[in-house]
Parts: C-alpha cells; sequence; structure tokens
C-alpha cells in the first residue's frame, strides 16, 4: 500500500437518486480504509449526502414496518466514515458548499461536516496528492 | 510517459458517448502512455463477452489495462468467465491506489 496520502473527491449528486452517491462513498470509504486521508467538497444536491434530518420509513406497500425496512441513510454511512476516520487516524475534511446549503435549506448536517466555498475546492485541489470529481451527466 | 486512469460508470449501449471515452483511452495508449480503464456501475455491462461489439477487447489488444468493479459485476450477475478476454475483475482499492500513487484520474 502507498504511504499515507491526502485525496479529494468532488460530489454533485444528491442521495436517493443515482449509484454514483453509493460509488463515491465506496470510494471515501476505502480511501479511510487504506489509511489516506480525504477532503470531500460536496456541492449542488450532494449537500444533501450528510443531511442530518433525513429519516427512514417503512415500506407499506411491501408490509414492512420502519425497523423491518431497514431503510439505508446516506447520513448514517458519511457518520460510519467518520468514526472509522477516527479510529484509524485518517483524516476526513468534509465541506458543503454554502451556498448550495442556503438554495436547499441544509444547513443540519451530521458532526465532522462544515460550510466552504468553491475556493477550498481549489485550494485542496493544488494541495492534495489527487483530485477526482464526480460529476453528474 | 504518464499514467492515466479512466473509470467509466456508463453502458456503452445506453450511452452513445461513452465510445469518446474508449477513443480516449486508445488514444492516450497510442502515444505511448499507461492506460487503466476501470468499469464500475453499468460501465460493467459491456465487459460480457458479445460477439457483436468487440470493442473492449481491441482496448485490451491494444495494451489497455481493462478492470471491472467486482461488486459491480456482482449486483449484474456477471461471472468472471462471462467476461471479455482482457477483462478482469478489480476490487475498488485499485482505484485508490492509483489515485495516490499521482495516477492522473478522470471519470465518466
Amino acid at each position: 500500500m502507498s504511504k499515507k496520502k491526502t485525496l479529494t473527491f468532488c460530489l454533485m449528486d444528491a442521495p436517493f437518486e443515482n449509484a454514483r452517491t453509493t460509488t463515491a462513498l465506496r470510494l471515501i470509504d476505502t480511501a479511510v480504509r487504506r489509511g489516506h486521508n480525504v477532503n470531500v467538497f460536496a456541492y449542488e444536491g450532494a449537500v444533501g449526502v450528510p443531511f442530518s434530518k433525513q429519516s427512514a420509513h417503512a415500506n407499506k406497500v411491501h408490509g414492512f414496518e420502519e425497523d423491518e425496512w431497514n431503510h439505508p441513510l446516506p447520513k448514517d454511512w458519511v457518520s460510519e466514515i467518520m468514526n472509522h476516520a477516527e479510529k484509524t487516524g485518517s483524516k476526513v475534511d468534509w465541506i458543503n458548499c454554502g451556498l448550495c446549503v442556503d438554495e436547499r435549506g441544509m444547513n443540519e448536517a451530521v458532526p465532522g461536516v462544515r460550510r466552504g466555498t468553491p475556493g477550498d475546492l481549489v485550494n485542496w485541489a493544488n494541495t492534495s496528492d489527487n483530485t477526482l470529481i464526480i460529476p453528474t451527466k | 510517459m504518464t499514467h492515466y486512469l479512466l473509470i467509466e460508470s456508463r453502458d456503452s449501449f445506453e450511452v452513445n458517448d461513452v465510445a469518446y471515452f474508449y477513443d480516449l483511452a486508445s488514444g492516450l495508449k497510442e502515444r505511448g502512455n499507461t492506460v487503466t480503464l476501470f468499469l464500475i456501475q453499468n460501465g460493467v455491462l459491456p465487459a460480457r463477452k458479445n460477439p457483436s461489439d468487440s470493442t473492449l477487447a481491441k482496448l485490451a489488444t491494444a495494451g489497455v489495462n481493462i478492470l471491472a468493479d467486482h461488486l459491480s459485476l456482482q449486483e449484474r450477475g456477471i461471472t468472471d468467465s462471462a467476461l471479455v478476454d482482457g477483462v478482469a475483475s478489480a476490487e475498488l482499492d485499485v482505484v485508490i491506489d492509483q489515485m495516490a500513487d499521482g495516477v492522473k484520474t478522470l471519470w465518466h
């Protein structure tokens, strides 16, 4: 394995819509498990990925109550990645684009997420070891 | 010589501009670069053996290293034996390791 590096990911997709969100979180999780530091810049709909007011629901059509349905929530995956990073000594710095947050009224995010601007992405792209932009279509 | 990692997440049978991404991989290789094409999500669907489409086989023959995300293959019921010759199943760690090594990485 390579020595500890800093990798930056830029996400654009809103949660619950596209496999790209799952893949992005898989990549971030893998990077953390490989011992790297990770920067995440979320903009547009992706600021909803760590939105703390996401809530699970039942699936009455299929006859499942909420606890039976086990609805996965991206905010929980983000928290789990953050918790794992703390245990392994990796650092996850997650910035939500402030303008995108305000547009959507999504100020509440899980612990470890902070507000920022596209300038933060530029700084990260200039200072990290590599950057991957995962755009929408 | 530069090492490029091209990540293809779309199905060439569904999205026409996937062909341009394959062309990019081919062109970069022709110019003497090292190229890894990593297929993920619906991007793994064209990796199935298909007598009417040999694009990926030609890329592999040209020297492009073609890998397909193991989980994406599993989700779609594609076994290793169903893959085009020259395409190998791989874990997502490959992407992170290459990024950590400074490989130029592009998502489509």
